[in-house]
């Protein structure tokens, strides 16, 4: 088997098990300042699917490409420690307010910026979103196979990849040529732990943002010019060459008209006691009223 | 033109229950914009699917008929429905949240350069001002959908690029004959006009599909229980009481997580979504992960201990009591005055 280049895709998210009052902004979108973020629970999937992949097949390089603000670094940094030969950052102010549409143009000009590859992974959904889109928007762009919902590579010859799907109600094998991209599905692997030596190696990796910032230890600085591999590429609008139109909300077709919170509305609910009296009137009501007999 | 289109799912010669929903969904929202209902179906052994189909009020069905063309494979289907949807030009297209639709729709989308919205539970016909252009847009397509958890509910437009597409939530709709002898159009799609080699590079290999024998979308009673039914052997209660209406039982996701029912029959967001005639809540506080999946039955009546459980403020009884004593006496009521 010959060696894959692999592409991560994972993405930084709000950690939407513990949401605050406070989360959404007046608009409609999401106030990301104020949740906790966590890497995306489908994306840690992907990322072990591949590491698997670079296990089986010595020599095959593994990126992980995020989309995000400054903060989402950290996700790259996490891929590091976890086994990922490269990472970049797609990062600047106006991808922002992008809807899936938005921002699979935007990985996919990122993506093509890193070509070529074999493989595409990404998790099956982000849990802020739930919606499952960016990754068959990406294939379709890209003009490659999608396989979604993957649980496990069954096997990996020259020119094809055989995978099991999950489905709703069963599984599917199937066979893809290469390049294609796979959404995979949390049922597959739980990823890995952080390598205690690749902590140590990558711990000061930083974006050159995070290097300008004046929290940055110069020491810091410093360290980034002797081992240039601890600076993890932020590509812009023009590094990637996207076309303004299509990034952020400019490129977004779909727009938040209204969100609500939902209330439960009162309802006049007949109380009753556990005594016999009441069970048998209800009963009795509903039967008469055909709800049951 | 003007029309509301929907993919139709078949497996087997079987047209998918969300399917039906969505022609269903699918007719009222044309019926408030005054414009015909159209649909589109690929699969295998199709000659008589319009049976199936018409009665739901299909004005026009465009139906691809080919033996590669099922099982579901993404590619064929994708450009099937891209070529069809560039030549109808319909301003809604809906797909089921299923794992099929979620597969498909947003490749479509991609292709099509337009905006998809997923898993909506509610769908509408409005109007929208764009302060930015002074300018209101009427007749869109208003795609509702929980977020965060179900926290709220996000109300999803899209005015300026066509079609607007939406995935739907499986049991959600309500599905409606409009009548039995419909006047469809059939439109055979010419497959192979349409699909290359390249269309079919995926190959399927192997496929395990489980029927499972569980229906709590059909059932008319549901006798669910929660973590406060506390062990197996009181939901048997339950599952008795299931029994004697003739009903199916099921649970909320903590009943399932602790192991006293299957998870087949689990109810709510990430369970099966039900609007039954009746729905018994028994010992189920009432997460709004579990509302989400049983609030449009038509009556609900709650046995819980705690007379503040949230379930109580969408019951229209509520019994306060314990329910390994509560509901042997309704079997017994049950019993006594039914005939």
């Amino acid at each position: 088997m010959r060696p894959l280049k692999i592409i991560v895709l994972a993405k930084q998210v709000p950690d939407t098990r513990h949401v605050g009052s406070d989360a959404m902004k007046p608009d409609g979108t999401v106030n990301r300042g104020k949740l906790a973020t966590v890497f995306n629970p489908d994306d840690f999937h992907a990322l072990e699917l591949a590491l698997n992949i670079k296990d089986r097949i010595p020599g095959t390089e593994v990126t992980v490409l995020t989309m995000g603000p400054k903060r989402a670094a950290d996700i790259i940094r996490e891929g590091y420690y976890r086994g990922a030969d490269h990472g970049v950052m797609i990062s600047d102010r106006r991808f922002g307010g992008a809807d899936t549409l938005a921002t699979s143009y935007t990985i996919v000009k990122g993506i093509e910026k890193l070509a070529p590859y074999d493989l595409i992974l990404g998790g099956r959904q982000a849990i802020d979103g739930d919606t499952a889109q960016v990754g068959p928007q990406c294939a379709e762009k890209l003009n490659i196979p999608q396989v979604t919902y993957v649980e496990e590579i069954v096997d990996i010859q020259d020119d094809l990849i055989i995978a099991r799907r999950r489905l709703e109600k069963g599984v599917e094998t199937v066979s893809s040529p290469f390049p294609c991209l796979m959404t995979v599905h949390g049922s597959s692997p739980d990823c890995r732990s952080r390598h205690a030596k690749k902590v140590m190696k990558y711990k000061y990796a930083r974006t050159n943002t995070e290097l300008s910032s004046r929290k940055t230890d110069e020491v810091i600085v410093s360290l980034h010019e002797k081992r240039p591999y601890l600076t993890i590429p932020e590509w812009s609008v023009e590094d990637i060459e996207a076309d303004l139109s299509k990034i952020g909300l400019p490129g977004s077709p779909t727009k938040v008209k209204s969100v609500e919170s939902i209330v439960l509305t009162a309802s006049e609910a007949k109380i009753l006691s556990d005594s016999d009296t009441d069970i048998e009137s209800m009963i009795k009501e509903l039967i008469e009223h055909h709800t049951i007999g | 033109m003007k029309s509301v289109f929907v993919y139709c799912e078949v497996e087997n010669k079987i047209v998918a229950e969300i399917s039906l929903e969505l022609l269903s969904a699918g007719k009222r929202l044309a019926q408030k914009l005054g414009c015909p209902l159209e649909a589109m179906i690929f699969g295998k052994d199709l000659k008589t699917i319009k049976n199936q189909i018409a009665p739901y009020g299909v004005d026009k069905l465009f139906v691809a008929d080919d033996e590669r063309l099922e099982p579901f494979r993404t590619l064929p289907h994708a450009a099937l429905a891209t070529d069809i949807l560039k030549k109808q030009d319909p301003q809604i297209v809906l797909f089921g949240a299923t794992s099929v639709g979620r597969d498909l729709a947003p490749r479509i989308a991609s292709a099509l350069n337009c905006g998809l919205t997923a898993d909506c539970t509610i769908l509408d016909i409005g109007d929208h001002f764009v302060k930015k252009e002074k300018k209101e847009y009427t007749d869109l397509l208003y795609a509702i959908r929980p977020a965060f958890g179900g926290s709220i509910m996000a109300n999803i437009i899209n005015w300026d690029q066509h079609p607007q597409m939406a995935t739907v939530r499986e049991g959600v709709m309500k599905k409606e004959i409009i009548d039995d002898n419909y006047s469809t159009e059939v439109v055979e799609v010419a497959v192979d006009d349409i699909l290359n080699e390249e269309d079919f590079v995926v190959k399927i290999i192997d496929r395990h599909i489980e029927e499972s024998g569980v229906n709590l979308k059909e059932s008319s009673i549901i006798v669910a229980g929660g973590y406060g039914v506390g062990s197996k052997e009181n939901f048997q209660h339950l599952i008795d009481l299931a029994d004697l209406l003739g009903g199916e039982v099921g649970g909320s996701r903590a009943a399932v997580d602790a192991g006293f029912i299957d998870h087949d029959r689990q109810i709510g967001q990430t369970g099966t979504t039900v609007r039954p005639k009746l729905y018994i809540a028994a010992g189920i506080s009432g997460a709004i992960q579990h509302r989400a999946g049983m609030q449009e039955s038509s009556l609900i009546i709650s046995i819980n201990n705690d007379p503040e459980a949230p379930i109580n403020k969408i019951a229209d009884y509520v019994i306060e009591g314990d329910l390994a004593e509560v509901v042997p006496k309704m079997i017994k009521f049950y019993k006594k005055n039914a005939k």
